[in-house]
């Protein structure tokens, strides 16, 4: 089925299958920063936005992205590559895996909550699963980015 | 990559007689909601139904109810003004908890409430409060009867909670966060009269009906808090599965019944 999506505001159209989700779809058209972790719903790796609104992408249908906007990190290149300094100089990153839904959470909770508290935001970036780094340094580094240090 | 999720063809109905009428065509023919559970499912969907374009996705309020629709999302539950202003905010408060943000961006009211799962804390917050299903063709339901009896194959259209002075708790017990609730909890207060639901046990929820009465006729000592908890353990059935044992469900059943009341008294 042809569908219409504006993908980090250029209108595209694409072809996809009718149980095929966004994660698959959007990495055959080259969006390869969309990774796919557990495919259960429970990583937050695959984040991206559909109409500004962080949402999985592994659990959501490409059909349904019909006349829809979606935002990926190649998108956000200059928003992502400030926060990645931080995580980076508060040694927050190890294998990267992690990064391309965190980011996208990230980005997504800046926008929309301003001043959060420490709860706030650990409750807002339950969704995103990281193996390596204990989260900490990640709390650190995003508590500096959101300017709430 | 193997798939296991499989659609053949896919329909996005202009009204809900047409869903309906879909869904009915054939046997294995699927509404979808939000997708969470179906795509780990196996199965080959002939038709699968899309009920996005129905204008389900609206929480409303007037006077008397307020009322979800069925493709709301747990996100919109969470995030809507209505609901955290109302029965202290327990719907929010039930959905929370469930993942991550982008998840609950995903899943669906109508899903959670027609596939009425055990583990539901949706479910169980909404049992404690003066909750009606409606059905396309089997009408308005009360929820408590609606889980006990399950319906035919039918399309959920949406929630509607009558609006009373109702104060709410909710509370749930995991392993870690992210995790099914091993328990959870939601406790009511309308004037004199209480609910005590319990969910996961592993089983769907359920009112605890002796002890909720109990509640509403004894002295609220701290006395009668203890009791009521150990009647609500007693009357209901626990299960054991990976989460947790029946032992300690029965425990963690009294604690945060304890609980609930002690917070909608206060
Ligand atoms: C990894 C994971 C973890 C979870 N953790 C929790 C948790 O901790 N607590 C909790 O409460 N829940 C949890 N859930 C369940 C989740 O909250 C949803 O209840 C579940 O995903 C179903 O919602 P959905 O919109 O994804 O439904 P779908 O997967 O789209 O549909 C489920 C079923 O409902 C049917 N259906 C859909 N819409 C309707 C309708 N309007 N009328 C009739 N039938 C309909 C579908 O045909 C299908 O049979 C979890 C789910 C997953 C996948
Ligand atoms: S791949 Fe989507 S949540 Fe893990
Ligand atoms: S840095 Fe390795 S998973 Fe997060």
């Amino acid at each position: 089925m042809k569908i219409n999506v504006t993908v980090n505001d250029e209108q595209l159209e694409m072809e996809v299958g009718y149980d095929e989700f966004l994660v698959e779809a959007l990495r055959r058209y080259g969006f390869n920063s969309v990774k796919r972790g557990c495919d259960t719903g429970c990583c937050g790796l695959c984040t991206i936005w559909i109409n500004d609104q962080p949402t999985l992408s592994c659990s959501s249908l490409a059909v349904r992205a019909n006349n829809q906007k979606i935002t990926t990190i190649e998108g956000l290149q200059e928003e992502a590559t400030d926060f990645a300094k931080v995580l980076v100089k508060e040694g927050a990153e190890q294998c990267g895996f992690c990064s391309p839904g965190f980011i996208m959470t990230i980005l997504a909770m800046k926008r929309e909550l301003k001043n959060p508290t420490e709860e706030e935001i650990i409750h807002y970036l339950t969704g995103n699963l990281c193996r390596c780094t204990g989260y900490l340094g990640q709390l650190r580094a995003v508590k500096k980015y959101m300017g709430v240090v | 990559m193997i798939k296991l999720f499989q659609i053949k063809n896919y329909a996005i109905p202009n009204t809900i007689e047409e869903a309906y009428q879909l869904l009915n065509e054939k046997r294995a023919n699927t509404l979808l909601g939000g997708c969470g559970f179906l795509k780990m499912g196996k199965k080959t969907i002939p038709t699968a139904i899309d009920l996005s374009h129905l204008g389900l996705d609206k929480i409303k309020e007037d006077e008397n109810a307020i009322e979800i629709g069925a493709m709301t999302s747990f996100r919109a539950v969470e995030v809507s003004s209505i609901l955290n202003d109302h029965f202290d905010g327990i719907l929010p408060r039930a959905v929370k908890e469930i993942l991550g943000v982008q998840f609950r961006n995903v899943v669906t009211v109508g899903a959670t409430v027609y596939s009425r799962y055990g583990f539901s804390d949706f479910i169980t917050a909404l049992l404690a409060l003066d909750a009606y299903v409606i059905l396309y063709k089997g009408g308005k339901i009360p929820l408590a009867a609606f889980l006990a009896q399950g319906c035919q194959k039918d399309i959920l259209i949406k929630i509607v909670i009558l609006k009373k002075n109702t104060r709410a708790a909710f509370h749930a017990m995991r392993n870690s966060q992210g995790d099914y609730a091993i328990l959870n909890v939601a406790v009511s207060k309308e004037n004199n009269e209480f609910k005590i639901a319990v969910g996961a046990r592993p089983q769907r929820a359920m009112i605890a009906r002796e002890a909720s009465k109990l509640l509403g006729e004894g002295q609220l000592s701290e006395a009668m808090i203890e009791e009521v908890s150990i009647l609500a353990a007693k009357e209901l059935t626990f299960g054991s599965n990976m989460r947790g044992t029946k032992e300690y469900r029965q425990i963690l059943c009294k604690a945060l019944v304890k609980r609930g009341i002690k917070e909608v008294l206060s």
